[in-house]
């Protein structure tokens, strides 16, 4: 899956729980989900169970610490997938 | 571990307390029942002249019962810790007047990373559900 896909595919997941709507219209991959989409702590976990669900990985607890921002999700969601 | 260690690691005590016995518990759920005494100080205003449980209070029995007993249960292996209430979604059907028993049914819907969500049901002593919704909670390090 192309990384534009993958971003693409994060935006429909993130969206229910995102408060700072002018932080998700401009996302990039630089983009922190708790500081600038002000996602709050309990419902990221949420994003993560519905990353989980919708790309069919498992997410282990070391690699939901790291994912704080777009870029370190794109890059766990792709590895996880190409070690499928 | 028994029920009694559960209700006994509360954090809560009266009037706050919402907890007065456990029924059944299982990784998956738990039961649990409490009776709103008439003297609570709450009803002297919830309504004027008028007592009935406040919503709020629904909740809260709710989420002590349905959320607090079972994540220490689920937890029972770890570290002491406490559950902060992170939301809650509730539908309130019948009033709940003062010396009511009620019986609230929970089922987990998941607990990964330290989150655990839970359906939440409340029902009367005629069997009749009061409220029902989702409630979940975080765990935090005391």
């Amino acid at each position: 899956m192309k990384q534009e896909a993958i971003i693409d595919q994060l935006k429909v997941i993130v969206k229910p729980y995102v408060t700072d709507e002018q932080a998700f219209s401009n996302l990039t991959e630089a983009t922190d989900f708790i500081n600038d989409l002000k996602i709050n702590s309990a419902n990221l976990i949420d994003v993560i169970l519905d990353i989980e669900e919708f790309f069919a990985i498992e997410i282990d607890n070391t690699s939901m610490e790291r994912m704080i921002d777009v870029q370190s999700a794109v890059a766990i969601i792709t590895a996880k997938l190409e070690a499928q | 571990m028994n029920k009694e260690a559960i209700i006994q690691q509360l954090p809560y005590a009266k009037p706050f307390l919402f907890v007065d016995d456990i029924t059944h518990i299982d990784t998956n759920g738990v039961t649990g029942t409490f009776t709103y005494d008439a003297n609570l100080d709450f009803y002297r205003g919830h309504f004027k002249d008028h007592p009935i449980t406040p919503g709020v209070i629904l909740t809260e029995t709710m989420a002590q019962i349905g959320v607090v007993c079972l994540g220490i249960y689920l937890t029972e292996e770890e570290q002491p810790t406490q559950m902060a209430l992170t939301s809650s979604e509730i539908e309130f059907l019948q009033p709940v007047y003062p010396n009511e028993t009620v019986t609230v049914i929970s089922e987990k819907i998941y607990f990964r990373f330290g989150k655990l969500k839970c359906n939440v049901r409340m029902l009367n002593s005629r069997n009749e559900e009061v409220s029902r919704g989702t409630i979940a909670g975080m765990l935090v390090n005391r």
